[in-house]
């Protein structure tokens, strides 16, 4: 598919499914909320399972020295995942 | 001894201070073992009671969570649901939370209570907790969890009496005297004693973790007092630790002292113990008349033994400092550095100390990939680590370099013998990136863990703690590994001593004794070391020396070599002295690579007359040492680690396949070349 063709449908998609951010765009020291996470059931049941359930917030604390992973704050805790993974949390920005 | 009558684990997720815990309860009484068929290991320890009576504490695995997706987890569940006939399951479960962080701590410890066993519930780091200014209202949680829950601090000692006390409470308990079966039966509240509040009945047929998380927000907003404040103090220390320069800085400057701690602080100790088993070696000669007892104890065992005591300092700095690291959540920053460096290979950035350290020596390497919590990337890295030119081959590399590479400079400061040894290093590691990577997608294909990790807040470590991991560790090298090593010493001993009594090593004995007698002794000392030559020449390693000779003739050596090959599988740097040995040269002294390194360019073939050793054969054999698996060490405790002899079998096929495969490639190569 060529890009004009993807930005098409992106287009055509807007009206239904407004475009969300994942947490890999967040930049560092911003707060989001979570709204859902795409993916195997495996991965999503494992971070649910760490606190990340819809609606919580989250805050992206910093990347590493090397761009990749990034450290975040849920419920307290702090954790760190890599990019790859944040690309499938999304989440609604404050 | 008796039997203690009660089994109760330790439930909780890493970083709850379980394990600190645990050592403050059991102490000294506590071994580590597998439970059978993977390779979890299982920490048990005894406790007395105040009543006298004796228990056994069993320290679970650290999960975040009842739905198993890691061997470690499942076990943990299997012991809740006492599912495991090997581990029979517990009498009573402890529930150890990290009372700074009630919110994300209680979702897993309602899971545990939710099996319905007799539970009490610790809060423990409850002195953190208190200084952050956090309150909880513990009666409050008791009654509305229905299991006693009790504030401790494993670091102080506090409250650490008042569970013991609990634990020794008899627990009349309806409710759990199915502990065969860890199902809820009772699907209605029965009162509090039995743990099946209606909250936590609810979270076990849920299964559900927004829901769970609520009925954890409800909890905590009844109990808890005031919410934690940022922890300003790790704010502090992280801006330094992850900083974007500062960060690898500081991690280049640790990785180093570890290294160079193993590498070369350990070297004192070695040569100490070294030198405690040659007097004990000499003890057992004058002690014991000369004959196969006396060989045996002096050659075979104290050899074996020696061996074995000779890992112990690096193993016991290795731990002190993996210990340091990880209790004071600096191994996690690391592993956060390094994710991104290590994974253009596909490994976890935790692979990196183990494999830095097997610089050193492969034995402490493997032993460090115990951090590394996806199997299979710790499996790699355990069946890599040996790649990395440890400092055993070194003595084999000096031999050949010096021996045969010429002592060539350009711009006065590059020189041949120095770029010789640099591309061995290289080679090793270019061989191990190799194998990584095709490992990664045939026999340890799967998708790549979830990399999720957290970052504990940064903790004091306790002496207790240290030195407890390194006995722990040292005691499993010690059983597990060290009887593999005393065995094959035992094997290789014989293989070099009989069979005995050839006619050329008995003449060459007699002559000896002759010039003894006469006190010629130089001339004496030469003959004896004949004799030590011809014996080994006419021994079961020397004839298979020659059975292997069609096998190693393809990459340039001869029988001779083949022995020196057969013996260094008790560790690589004893080539250098069976060499000395073969050639009739004194092989105990330090000066046998010396004189060996003067000898070897000129030996002949005695069928052909040409020379045996040529600056190709000894690439090719450099080569040879720097893939094959020739260490039992490395064999035995990766059998230990693995917990079966499948991985270190494929591994000794796999490295030696390699080895032999990479030196035809250059001795043939070479050849047709026209440099051989």
């Amino acid at each position: 598919m060529s890009r004009d063709a993807a930005a098409a449908a992106a287009v055509a998609l807007a009206p239904e499914a407004p475009p969300t951010r994942t947490l890999s765009m967040v930049p560092s020291g911003a707060r989001a909320f979570v709204l859902r996470i795409d993916g195997d059931e495996h991965f999503a049941r494992r971070l649910m399972d760490l606190g990340m359930t819809p609606g919580t917030e989250i805050a992206l604390v910093r990347r590493a020295p090397f761009g990749d992973p990034i450290e975040l704050v849920v419920r307290g805790s702090h954790f760190s995942i890599r990019r790859s993974e944040a690309d499938r949390i999304h989440v609604e920005t404050l | 001894m008796s039997k203690p009558s009660e089994r109760v684990a330790l439930v909780g997720s890493p970083n709850s201070g379980k394990s600190s815990l645990f050592n403050r309860l059991t102490g000294l009484r506590q071994k580590v073992a597998n439970y059978p068929g993977v390779t979890v290991e299982k920490t048990v320890g005894d406790c007395v009671l105040p009543s006298g009576k004796r228990i056994e504490i069993l320290d679970l695995p650290g999960t975040y969570s009842m739905a198993p997706r890691s061997p470690d987890e499942q076990i943990v569940r299997d012991v809740l649901e006492g599912r495991r006939e090997s581990t029979e399951g517990a009498d009573l479960v402890v529930a150890v939370v990290d009372a700074t962080n009630l919110e994300r701590q209680l979702y897993l410890a309602l899971q545990i209570l939710s099996t319905g066993r007799p539970a009490i519930l610790v809060l423990n780091l409850i002195d953190a907790a208190e200084a952050q200014g956090i309150a909880i209202d513990v009666t409050a949680l008791s009654r509305r969890l229905g299991v006693p829950v009790l504030a401790v601090s494993a670091k102080t000692g506090r409250g650490l009496d008042r569970l013991r006390e609990a634990m020794d409470t008899p627990r009349a308990n309806g409710h759990a005297n199915g502990a065969t079966n860890g199902t809820t039966n009772g699907d209605g509240p029965n009162g509090h004693a039995n743990g099946a509040s209606p909250t936590i009945a609810s979270l076990l047929d849920a299964n559900d973790p927004a829901r769970g998380y609520r009925d954890v927000e409800a909890i905590v907003r009844e109990v808890v007092r005031r919410r934690p404040k940022p922890d300003r103090l790790r704010i502090r220390i992280d801006h330094v630790l992850t900083h974007r320069v500062l960060g690898p800085a500081i991690f280049l400057l640790l990785m180093a002292t570890v290294f160079q701690s193993i590498y070369a602080w350990a070297t004192p100790a070695m040569d100490l113990i070294d030198t405690g088993f040659r007097a004990l070696a000499v003890g057992i000669r004058s002690a014991i008349p000369p004959g196969p007892l006396q060989s045996l104890l002096a050659d075979g065992m104290v050899a074996g033994a020696g061996t074995v005591a000779s890992f112990l300092p690096q193993l016991v700095i290795l731990f002190f400092f993996l210990a340091l690291l990880e209790d004071s959540g600096y191994m996690a920053r690391a592993a956060f550095i390094m994710d991104r460096v290590m994974g253009a290979v596909g490994l976890p950035g935790r692979a990196f100390l183990p494999l830095l350290s097997s610089f050193a020596c492969a034995i402490p390497g493997i032993m460090a990939t115990r951090t590394i919590e996806s199997r299979n990337d710790r499996l790699t890295t355990i069946l890599i680590a040996p790649f990395m030119s440890c400092s055993a081959r070194l003595p084999v590399y000096a031999l050949l370099i010096g021996a045969f590479i010429p002592d060539t400079h350009w711009f006065g400061f590059i020189g041949l013998r120095g770029l010789t040894l640099l591309a061995l290093y290289l080679f090793g590691i270019a061989a191990a990136l190799v194998v990584a990577w095709v490992l990664k997608r045939t026999v340890l294909r799967g998708r790549r863990p979830l990399y999720v990790m957290e970052l504990p807040p940064y903790r004091v470590p306790t002496w207790r703690s240290v030195l407890l991991t390194i006995r722990n560790r040292c005691a499993l090298f010690l059983q597990r590994a060290g009887t593999v090593i005393v065995a094959v010493s035992i094997v290789l001993w014989f293989l070099a001593t009989y069979p005995s009594g050839h006619p050329e090593t008995r003449a060459l004995q007699a002559q000896a004794q002759a010039a003894r007698a006469a006190g010629a002794t130089a001339e004496a000392a030469r003959l004896g070391d004949a004799a030590a030559g011809a014996a080994l020449r006419h021994s079961f390693a020397g004839m298979l020396g020659q059975v292997i000779e069609p096998a190693i003739r393809p990459l340039g050596f001869d029988w001779k070599t083949g022995i020196g090959l057969i013996s260094s599988f008790a560790a690589r740097e004893v080539m250098v002295s069976t060499m000395a040995t073969i050639y009739n040269l004194e092989s105990s002294g330090n000066d046998a690579s010396a004189s060996l390194r003067r000898i070897l360019p000129g030996v002949t073939d005695a069928r052909t007359g040409l020379k045996v050793y040529t600056p190709l054969v000894a690439v090719s054999l450099m080569v040879f040492f720097a893939l094959a698996c020739q260490c039992m060490s490395t064999v035995a405790v990766v059998r230990r680690e693995t917990n079966s002899w499948r991985w270190p079998i494929f591994m000794l096929v796999l490295m030696n396949v390699m080895a032999w495969g990479a030196s035809f490639a250059v001795f043939q190569g070479g050849r047709l070349l026209g440099w051989g």
